[in-house]
């Protein structure tokens, strides 16, 4: 069932996660998961609703605290507590700043323009010389096609624009891989496009990510890894061609059925 | 009626006026002294509050405990009487420990006396409005903050607080007006603020209507002031918040 990892590019490994489990309070919603990226993997993460493909990812950068399990970001590993709670906070500041994170809601800051949403982490938490942090923004909004916008406030932009915004104040930190938490969920449909064709850009930079999402058509056309979740465990995994084309168990027949 | 009729418009004016035999001198003392009180109580008051807001929102089950506590008694127990229990209670306390300890009494200041005490009570009010204030900041935008691995004194600084002040404002704008009138309760100690210079230059020249008129007056420019300077803080607190005055 499992991908064979060893066919592909020896590039080092960015992430690994080893047995996570995750439990709210009497609910377990992750039963021992694991996941391999390499450098430029794009691993697409698929499933329900409450199958915890959104925990899994957010406890990668431990915005949600696992319960047990190991968590391994550019061979380095997160140092927990036995219960799961990180042992290190400076530890996981530092790793969190190597992680661009998107999220559903898109969450830019609302009393910041543009622009100064871009370049508060990289000035204010890692130190780069504002000129510096200023240029790199201006070239990532152009990039994204937002370069008229720097000056602008998020609440005055359209969904699509404010994802996109937020999609290059992740970059500005010059991640070593971005985690996407279904990106475009909260997207009206036409507004959709724009935000993946940005994300596909990326992928083809061969940037490493970690995809939550529920665009199949999409996951299948960008990812090198699929991961199937059906409540709380991985119920099938491999190249998204084989997993899309060629389902093998009957829960992933059924639920690409019901999403297509 | 007749006492004022007889003193006329002149006799008010020279009543008023800035140097003696006017009192109008005395007044503005007064009144900066209360502008001092306030903007010390207040400012205590504002320290107090952002940690008994963190407090109460973050600290361990002790700390919430003694926040609980505090904020409760504060709140439940009327402005002169805490002033009379922590102006003498404080003051004797103080020099009961400098005495034990071989010191020798000393005076508190009705200054810096005046200002522990306001920013006490007002720090019990503070810590309630920023902590709902800090509740209503969309937690999406701490959360980024935080997967960006910002720490959490910087994001308290740089994300939280900015972004709660445009909903704490308008309670700390009564907060702020409550203060300079809560001053005028410190003249029950005898501290030369406002209210007890009014009283004294009324006392003297029995002119009671001429210099609490003056005094009342004295409180609303204060208040029209800082009504002005809260607006103009508040649009700033709102920049980038699409106005929903257009939506009516």
């Amino acid at each position: 069932m499992r991908d064979d990892t060893a066919s592909r590019s020896p590039s080092p490994e960015a992430i690994r996660i080893e047995g996570l489990h995750k439990s709210f309070g009497p609910l377990e919603v992750l039963k021992g998961v694991d996941l391999v990226a390499h450098e430029g993997d794009v691993v697409a993460i698929i499933g329900g609703s409450g199958s915890g493909k959104s925990t899994m990812l957010r406890c990668i950068n431990f915005l949600e605290t696992p319960s047990s399990g190991r968590i391994v970001i550019g061979g380095e590993e997160v140092r927990m507590r036995p219960d799961g709670s990180p042992a290190d906070r400076r530890q996981i500041e530092r790793l969190r700043q190597s992680l661009g994170m998107v999220f559903q809601q898109f969450n830019l800051w609302t009393h910041k323009t543009i622009l100064e949403n871009l370049i508060e982490v990289p000035v204010y938490v890692l130190g780069t010389p504002k000129d510096q942090a200023v240029a790199r923004a201006e070239r990532l909004l152009a990039r994204v096609g937002l370069a008229e916008k720097a000056g602008a406030y998020p609440a005055f932009l359209s969904g699509g624009q404010q994802q996109r915004a937020a999609i290059a104040r992740a970059l500005c930190m010059e991640p070593r891989a971005m985690l996407f938490d279904e990106p475009t969920s909260a997207l009206d449909p036409e507004l959709v496009g724009e935000v993946l064709g940005v994300i596909r850009d990326l992928a083809a930079e061969g940037r490493t990510m970690i995809l939550v999402t529920h665009e199949m058509k999409f996951a299948r056309e960008v990812s090198s890894h699929v991961i199937y979740l059906h409540n709380g465990r991985i119920e099938e995994e491999g190249p998204p061609d084989r997993v899309f084309g060629d389902p093998k168990s009957d829960r992933l027949k059924q639920f690409l059925k019901t999403v297509a | 009626m007749e006492l004022i009729g007889a003193a006329g418009a002149a006799s008010t004016l020279d009543l008023l006026a800035y140097s003696p035999p006017g009192w109008g001198a005395n007044l503005l003392r007064g009144l900066w002294n209360s502008i001092l009180i306030a903007g010390g109580a207040f400012g205590l008051g504002l320290l107090i509050g952002i940690f008994g807001a963190y407090g109460k929102l973050y600290g361990g089950p002790v700390l919430r405990d003694l926040l609980a506590v505090y904020t409760t008694v504060v709140r439940a127990v009327p402005e002169l009487v805490l002033i009379l229990i922590l102006y003498y209670a404080v003051t004797d306390a103080v020099n009961q420990a400098l005495i034990a300890f071989g010191h020798e009494r000393i005076q508190i200041s009705g200054l810096a006396a005046g200002i522990v005490v306001l920013g006490f009570v007002q720090g019990a009010y503070a810590t309630e409005v920023l902590r709902g204030a800090i509740l209503a900041v969309p937690p999406g935008q701490i959360e980024a903050a935080r997967a960006m691995g910002m720490p959490a004194t910087l994001l308290a600084r740089r994300i939280t607080l900015p972004l709660m002040l445009s909903y704490a404002i308008p309670g700390l704008a009564n907060l702020w007006l409550v203060a300079t009138k809560d001053t005028a309760l410190l003249a029950v100690v005898g501290f030369g603020e406002l209210t007890q210079e009014t009283r004294q230059a009324a006392g003297a020249t029995k002119a009671y209507f001429t210099f609490f008129m003056a005094a009342g007056a004295l409180y609303l420019t204060l208040s029209l002031v800082s009504t002005y300077l809260f607006a103009r803080l508040e649009r700033h607190a709102r920049r980038g918040q699409p106005s929903v005055g257009g939506a009516r």
